[in-house]
């Protein structure tokens, strides 16, 4: 994009979790990163990024002041990207344990999947993105365990999922916001620009 | 940073991936519980991970005696019931405690000075190890101390188990206050910062260039209300750790939340009150929402009124 063209303006859910590194790859990709943590927060709006953090002390603050039905609405019509905590939110449906999601994106994610903080893990392997192996940092990550036939995989570990594009959707197990490597919120940062020039 | 390559690098994999940890954490109250029950109010309330320990700081203060790592037993049965991370304490410079630990799959180990010291001179080599350490800090120097050790967080020490907020804002004010200070110095003047403060010389530039710790920086020792949470993110904590505020009622007597609802319910509301009021930290309204739906408060003890030997955070060298 050029200089001249407005940012789009990108909300990244500020409960809790890692933000602010968002928050920086956003502005990094030529966004204007916006913090979010109330409903009408979700106002004006061009995209919106769920970061990682805890799912279950993210959920608590949804369930209050309509902010579930609000982050619905918003992910029925414009693009959502989740990563970690943020993919489990927006799944069809969570596993180990079960517990309620936006069922936004044709997925079946199961929590802790791969085992507690010494199972956490740094790989870096080839996935659809153009320029070579992804660094791809999981934390406690979960896995994306079934996907629906709209969703495409971008890029896979040990066989499953771990980056998906369901239209505007985006979601990630991985943490892109902990390396230094841009290029996953450079395509959800176009992913926001092409739609806002629909 | 010359000297600390491989693993002990910030750019290593294992301390970004300890660190990595600590910034999911962010912004969230970490909660001390003692049993299965506390555990499972913590979670319900929104907490981003549960301390799992066998007396609170409030009762190892009233109770006295040696003070352990908590039971193995003890441990599991809380990663059984949660779903959020699992950190337990170690005493200073216990690294067996650590091992232990680690080996039990607890997601982060406090070298705590609430627990008795094991070493009167060193803390634990924390780079040994997977699991990523939290330390308490009373100033930069102790904190870039710790962080050269290997440690993934540093929280202000505070007095522990006192329900008195004044000492984590002193320490908070402190850290803030000589990070500050370093950013205004020339290259040449950080050779003798790293000589005041007792730290390495590579963190001491760090800091200087950043204006902030290299790893989170959150907050804990007498935070016992929505205000006191507020107060300290304000202050620039990252995340605050609650440990006797939410389930004592009395200094030594913990609500009984196993068997009497009443008690039960204003554990309920004071937990989920000081996670509201950590990520409104910036909204007067929630704080005054959040604070008026809390039905009471720990008793609480003046940090003032404490004799110096007394006191916890002076552990930890």
């Amino acid at each position: 994009m050029t200089g001249s063209e407005k940012k789009p303006r990108i909300g990244v859910l500020a409960i809790q979790g890692d933000y602010a590194a968002h928050a920086e790859a956003l502005a990094d990709s030529g966004a204007d990163p916006v913090e979010v943590r109330n409903p009408d927060g979700l106002d004006g709006l061009d995209g919106l990024i769920l970061p990682g953090g805890e799912s279950t002390t993210m959920l608590k603050f949804l369930e209050r002041r309509g902010f579930f039905e609000a982050l619905e609405k918003f992910a029925a019509g414009k693009p959502v990207f989740g990563t970690c905590a943020g993919a489990i939110l927006l799944a069809r449906e969570v596993r180990h344990p079960a517990q309620r999601s936006l069922r936004a994106l044709d997925a079946v994610v199961e929590r802790n999947a791969y085992g507690r903080q010494i199972d956490s893990k740094i790989l870096i392997a080839p996935t659809s993105l153009p320029g070579g192996p992804l660094e791809m940092v999981f934390i406690r990550a979960p896995r994306i365990a079934e996907t629906g036939p709209g969703v495409e995989v971008l890029a896979r570990r040990e066989g499953f999922p771990v980056l998906v594009r369901q239209g505007k959707l985006m979601a990630a197990t991985f943490h892109p916001e902990l390396s230094a490597d841009r290029r996953v919120h450079r395509l959800f940062v176009d992913t926001v620009i092409a739609s806002t020039q629909k | 940073m010359s000297e600390m390559n491989g693993n002990k690098s910030f750019t290593g994999t294992s301390l970004r991936l300890k660190v990595g940890l600590a910034e999911m954490l962010k912004g969230g109250v970490i909660m001390d519980v003692m049993n299965v029950e506390q555990a499972r109010i913590a979670e319900e309330a929104g907490a981003v991970s549960v301390m799992a320990l066998e007396r609170v700081p409030a009762m190892i203060r009233a109770e006295g005696g040696v003070a352990r790592m908590a039971k193995p037993s003890l441990i599991k049965q809380i990663i059984q019931t949660v779903s959020i991370p699992v950190m337990a304490k170690a005493r200073i410079g216990h690294f067996a405690e650590a091992q232990i630990l680690q080996e039990l799959g607890v997601d982060f180990i406090d070298e705590s000075e609430v627990l008795t010291p094991a070493d009167e001179a060193h803390h634990i080599d924390k780079h040994a190890f997977t699991t990523p350490f939290v330390c308490g800090a009373r100033n930069l120097g102790e904190a870039l101390r710790r962080i050269a050790e290997g440690a993934a967080m540093i929280r202000t020490k505070g007095e522990a188990g006192t329900g008195d907020v004044v000492h984590a804002v002193r320490h908070m004010r402190q850290i803030v206050k000589e990070m500050k200070a370093l950013t205004m110095l020339s290259e040449q003047e950080l050779y003798a910062a790293a000589k005041e403060h007792q730290a390495p010389y590579e963190l001491i530039r760090m800091v200087a260039q950043t204006g902030k710790l290299p790893v989170p920086n959150f907050s804990a020792g007498g935070i016992a209300t929505p205000a006191d949470a507020s107060l300290m993110m304000q202050l620039g904590a990252e995340a605050i750790f609650v440990g006797s505020g939410i389930f004592m009622k009395e200094r030594a007597t913990p609500l009984d939340v196993e068997n009497d609802p009443k008690e039960r319910a204003e554990a309920v509301s004071r937990a989920k009150a000081i996670v509201i009021a950590t990520t409104h930290f910036n909204d007067p309204k929630i704080l005054a929402e959040a604070s008026e739906s809390v039905t009471g408060t720990m008793k609480g003890l003046a940090a003032a009124s404490i004799e110096e030997s007394q006191l916890l955070q002076t552990r930890g060298w």
